[in-house]
């Protein structure tokens, strides 16, 4: 019974830092347009996006290399203060991202500032995921491994949740007026959910501290067979790279595009594509992660019977099969061309707002259209009205933000959900997975960096990559689930392969 | 089933120059389409990214082949 409670007490303290290791680098993702508004110049909308999206994907670069610093380290002095010390760096990075003045401010200095913090953020999660993982692991009875990591497994998918909701509820608490509220948030309220951080890992830190070393690792280093250099035993030695190489081709690689294409990308294409309001895009998400998180545990203890192997392949193999159909759906559900219009119910507001000094007007048309299931879409038209005859607007802003009725809401929370599913048996498993692959004294710095590389380049990347894939291929929507579908398939035929279907128990 | 991990490894080994060569001439598309600075970083962060990475691939390809993976 006591070592049952040292189990969950081992669980709650390593699985609550990770989840706002998760919750930190997510809000910096979850609040990109508006980020790319304070700190980038905002001549080029695109452009300051963009800026952003590759701030994004440099804090995903890094973290192989935090994979690599922190996991040396946590196989050298020990896993609990290598992981105490990423969530200090994670959670000092991101509460400073909350203080940092705009580019109005102090000028090219605060992007500069940002996209550093971001780095760091990257490094830190780089190595808090491995001590996390091992650390839960080594403490772990044989037999269980799969149901006990899997808990850590939804850290990732809740720090997510944690993130969107902090920043929905923000959103709308700043004031009576929604208009005003979402105003105030787009000018300063954004810095909340990253100043809140610092409350969270300082709760996390004073749990962390009172908790002891691995048992595995306490026994090493008493016996002085702690490895002396990690990165040459994990990377330098063939039997071990070896494995490092399966586990990133087999495994990591095509659960890292189908846990981003299920939960980033499926969110921005809502958005983006689809054009549906910023909240329900939001939201869909929220429900479909709400409904979906305790099938990592389901995953993740059922993978303790029957292996690792074909749940985590079967979850990529299905994403492959039907990411197509389950995006159309998002796609077709929310086509105004295939629903009726209320014609009676259509409606257009014109306002001009004068540009002090120029006899210009800014004109901002907003029409409404109402659809028989209850779709309601808002076209918002802006373009400048110029005191010289001779000038016009070349092209006016146009935004479109469609609000789902009830029924349709629900039929993407369900398409969104079967993705969410396809992560949960992805990733529910694979944290035993790599853990059992790797010796003890290296198992820090060899499951850290396929992890990593897997989940943060490949999976990390998707969101960009698809972008940029449906910018070249403008006449196919669907054109950017090439990437996570190719990259997903050729890990299945590996992990196929190569994979042992039986539970790893060489390093036991 | 060791020689289809055998025969495969030779896919993997050649995969990653293939993938090399791809991404090269993507980005050199790419960047002579748009030769922006957004473009040039994006790519050359794709393929300073990959490349180690297609290397890997042909390592382990490599080990296939030489039976390392054989059960």
């Amino acid at each position: 019974m006591k070592k049952e409670n040292k189990i969950w007490q081992v669980i709650t303290a390593s699985s609550l830092g990770t989840l706002i290791e998760w919750y930190d680098f997510y809000i910096f993702g979850s609040l990109a347009t508006v980020i790319a508004g304070q700190f980038f110049p905002k001549t080029n909308p695109t452009a300051a996006l963009l800026s952003t999206l590759a701030t994004f994907a440099a804090g995903f670069i890094v973290r192989p290399f935090g994979a690599l610093v922190f996991g040396r380290l946590g196989d050298l002095v020990g896993r609990k203060y290598t992981f105490l010390l990423t969530l200090v760096l994670m959670g000092g990075s991101t509460f400073a991202i909350g203080l940092v003045p705009s580019y109005e401010s102090i000028g090219f200095a605060a992007p500069l500032i940002v996209l550093t913090l971001r780095l760091l953020q990257g490094l830190a999660l780089g190595g808090e995921y491995g001590g996390a993982a091992t650390y839960v692991a080594e403490h772990a009875p044989a037999g269980r491994r799969g149901y006990f990591t899997s808990w850590i497994q939804t850290t990732a998918t809740l720090g997510l949740f944690v993130s969107l909701s902090v920043i929905l509820l923000t959103r709308h608490s700043l004031d009576v007026d929604p208009a005003a509220s979402i105003a105030k948030f787009n000018a300063w309220g954004w810095r909340i959910p990253f100043l809140f951080s610092i409350v969270l890992v300082v709760v996390s830190i004073y749990i962390r501290l009172k908790m002891q070393e691995s048992p595995l690792f306490s026994k090493l280093k008493s016996e002085g067979a702690i490895s002396v250099n990690p990165l040459k035993e994990s990377f330098g030695h063939k039997e071990n790279l070896k494995m490092v190489l399966l586990a990133l081709f087999g495994a990591t690689m095509g659960q890292g595009v189908v846990w981003y294409t299920g939960q980033f990308y499926a969110q921005s294409f809502i958005e983006n594509v689809c054009k549906v309001d910023f909240d329900q895009s939001r939201t869909i998400l929220i429900w479909a992660i709400l409904f979906g998180t305790p099938l990592f545990v389901v995953f993740g203890s059922w993978s303790d019977k029957i292996g690792r192997k074909w749940i985590m392949l079967a979850g990529m193999l299905l994403a492959v099969i039907t990411y197509r159909p389950l995006f159309k759906g998002l796609l077709s559900l929310t086509d105004t061309a295939t629903k009726t219009e209320v014609v009676a119910a259509a409606a257009t507001k014109v306002n001009a707002v004068s540009i002090p000094n120029s006899g210009d007007f800014v004109r901002t048309a907003l029409s409404t259209k109402s659809y028989t299931d209850g779709t309601i879409v808002t076209t918002t038209t802006t373009d400048t009205l110029y005191a010289n005859p001779a000038q016009t607007t070349i092209k006016p802003v146009v935004k479109i933000s469609k609000v789902l009725a009830d029924g349709v809401y629900w039929k993407m929370v369900l398409l969104v959900f079967v993705m969410i599913v396809y992560v949960t048996m992805v990733y529910g498993p694979i944290a035993a997975f790599l853990v059992e692959l790797f010796p003890t004294k290296i198992r820090y710095t060899s499951m850290s960096l396929p992890y990593h590389i897997g989940n943060g380049v490949f999976g990390g990347l998707t969101p960009f990559i698809a972008t940029l894939l449906t910018t070249m291929y403008t006449a196919d929507a669907l054109a950017g689930l090439q990437y996570p579908i190719i990259v997903a398939a050729v890990s299945v035929v590996i992990g196929t392969l190569y994979l042992d279907s039986k539970i790893n128990t060489k390093h036991d | 089933m060791n020689q289809i991990k055998k025969i495969a490894g030779i896919i993997w080994l050649l995969l990653g120059p293939a993938c090399v060569y791809f991404l090269v001439q993507a980005a050199a598309h790419e960047i002579a389409a748009k030769p922006g600075i957004d473009t040039k970083i994006q790519w050359g962060v794709f393929v300073v990214i990959f490349i180690p990475i297609a290397v890997g691939m042909s390592i382990f390809g490599y080990y296939a082949i030489k039976g390392e993976y054989n059960h």
